[in-house]
């Protein structure tokens, strides 16, 4: 008798068992969290550290004789360590830290790429809507993004008599065309139904572009404005090395004649960097933005 | 009385290419305020493109749509349609898909504080008061459904328009959606037009149900009253006698004389 209750108890009490273990289980899977953080930070770093150090070796032993043209990894540390470790020194107009330089050449892409951002999506939206327009505008919009950035320069020096609205021109010149094609396709995208819906609301023209036609396009614009800043970022370096100023452009010019390629190198690790956050940086807003209009 | 709406020898064709190809021809239809109005008929014969006309979406060819004695010729409010696949925009939340169509439209006669109140009471009517602060994806297709119907009835339309509004839906949740679309009709009286291929559907729902017959030049081959009282409840009806009779007049009309014949199309 005492044997079967017993029995009996214990089958009533399993069905609640199983669930307790699962929820233990998932408790257990929480704590181990932190290092699963750390593997997986590990397995990205790790391959590209590992394959830098493998480059700065092959580069060390390559330009290690005395008849090498450029200087070792070594050489750039101890010539150009100035660079490196203090970025933000300013000893006067022409004699200021890389950090300023590349804060300076920024400064220009944002007004230059602010102003193609705008117009390009005014535009591509235009082309996107409008028959006529892309049939007009599109041929030439074809064409003239093939022309290389410096192509532009000397006649915007012509036109502009002064050498930063000309950088500022050749950006904007350089990063325009993606957003235009970009937000075009995108408009021309929208599905039929958001139009139907803005038709029956009677959306003005305005409402419409902000309302409904901005955020439909919005993955496509992002695509574009991304394509759009690392070309204006390739443009403003070319730019700045033949008008000069301050900016990091003009410092590699400036170092390349008065032979310093230790600093030379030290400024395209600068420049690669900051391509690379920009990039990111434009990706991230774009992946903030459109997190609503991908999903269906 | 004159006819709240009226469908006036509307002729409709689409020019392509140089070759016209007639969609609709001498469409006659009147319909009172307060009615509810299904249009059945085979796929391709111009349902939609009859619902799009009388939203003014798309443009009569001959004929004319009168609201009101009002000539229809574009888009509005007053005509608020239902999509079939919702087209809620997927950016915006449940609460801000209803307050797009809200603020536009009572953006000057109602205060923010009413607006809001507006919102939810339309919200409420579908049930989906609690989802106000989710976004398309994260909700059911019925749920979807529910919302477009909320955004549509916001606008507070003349004409309710439903282009095939359950057709992309579960069969349970097509019924929870039936009997809430004829929980509003009967609350708010509106006048309410339906495009459907389910004949169960327009039975339940309409007072008449429009039957169309095959395109090209496809027009009213019929118009069958469903003189069954409200509320009407779907488990009742399932053996009543009146309800299976205009079921069948429907499925003859459709399976016997309008047979939808694929070797033409």
């Amino acid at each position: 008798m005492s044997i079967q209750s017993v029995e009996d108890t214990e089958v009533k009490a399993f069905p609640a068992k199983p669930a307790e273990v699962v929820a233990f289980a998932a408790k257990a899977r929480r704590r181990i969290n932190p290092l699963a953080i750390a593997r997986r930070l590990a397995t990205a770093l790790v391959p590209p550290a590992v394959v830098i150090l493998i480059l700065l070796v092959v580069w060390q032993v390559a330009c290690s004789s005395p008849t090498a043209s450029l200087p070792p990894p070594s050489q750039v540390w101890n010539e150009a360590y100035d660079l490196i470790a203090h970025p933000f020194f300013d000893n006067g107009p022409q004699d200021i830290g890389l950090a300023w330089r590349v804060l300076i050449s920024l400064q220009r892409v944002a007004i230059g790429f602010g102003m193609a951002a705008a117009v390009g999506v005014a535009l591509g939206a235009l082309v996107g809507q409008s028959v006529w327009a892309m049939r007009g505008l599109d041929p030439v919009f074809q064409i003239l993004r093939t022309v290389p950035p410096l192509a532009w320069l000397p006649l915007s020096l012509a036109a502009f008599r002064d050498s930063n609205p000309s950088a500022l021109f050749v950006i904007f010149i350089t990063s325009i065309w993606p957003v235009i094609i970009n937000t075009a396709v995108g408009v021309r995208n929208i599905p039929e139904d958001y139009r139907n819906v803005a038709r029956i609301l009677r959306l003005n023209q305005l409402e419409f572009f902000i309302k409904i036609m901005v955020p439909a396009a919005a993955p496509y614009i992002f695509t574009g404005l991304r394509i759009g800043i690392g070309l204006s970022w390739l443009a403003i370096v070319a730019a700045e090395m033949l008008t000069g100023g301050v900016g990091v452009g003009f410092f590699i010019w400036d170092a390349w004649n008065s032979s310093r390629l230790p600093d030379i190198i030290v400024a395209l690790a600068y420049i690669g960097v900051t391509g690379f956050c920009l990039d990111r940086l434009v990706a991230a807003a774009g992946a903030f933005v459109t997190r609503g209009t991908t999903a269906k | 009385m004159a006819a709240y709406l009226k469908l006036d020898h509307i002729d409709k064709s689409f020019v392509r290419g140089g070759q016209v190809s007639e969609v609709l021809k001498d469409i006659r239809l009147t319909i009172d305020a307060g009615e509810f109005v299904s249009i059945i008929g085979h796929s391709g014969c111009g349902k939609s493109t009859l619902l799009n006309l009388i939203a003014g979406l798309t443009k009569v060819s001959k004929g004319a749509v009168l609201l009101e004695d009002k000539e229809v010729d574009s888009p509005g409010p007053e005509r608020a349609v239902v999509f079939q696949n919702h087209s809620l925009l997927p950016w915006l939340t449940v609460y801000e898909n209803v307050n797009l169509a809200v603020s536009k439209v009572f953006g000057r006669t109602k205060s923010r504080a009413e607006r809001h109140g507006w919102i939810m009471r339309n919200l409420d009517l579908v049930q989906m008061a609690h989802a106000k602060d989710k976004r398309p994806a994260e909700i059911s297709g019925g749920m979807k459904q529910r919302v477009g119907i909320a955004r549509a009835l916001a606008m507070e339309p003349k004409i309710l328009l439903l282009d095939e509004p359950f057709g992309a839906l579960d069969a349970l949740t097509r019924a929870h959606l039936q009997d809430a679309v004829m929980d509003i009709h009967a609350r708010l009286g509106s006048t309410m037009i339906m495009i459907t291929h389910d004949v169960d559907e327009a039975v339940l729902l309409s007072d008449r149900i429009v039957m169309m017959t095959n395109g090209p030049a496809a027009t009213i081959g019929e118009v069958l009253s469903v003189p069954l009282a409200r509320p009407r409840r779907r488990v009742e009806l399932a053996s009543d006698r009146t309800f299976l009779r205009c079921r069948e007049a429907v499925l003859k009309f459709l399976y016997e004389r309008h047979r939808f014949v694929e070797a033409a199309q």
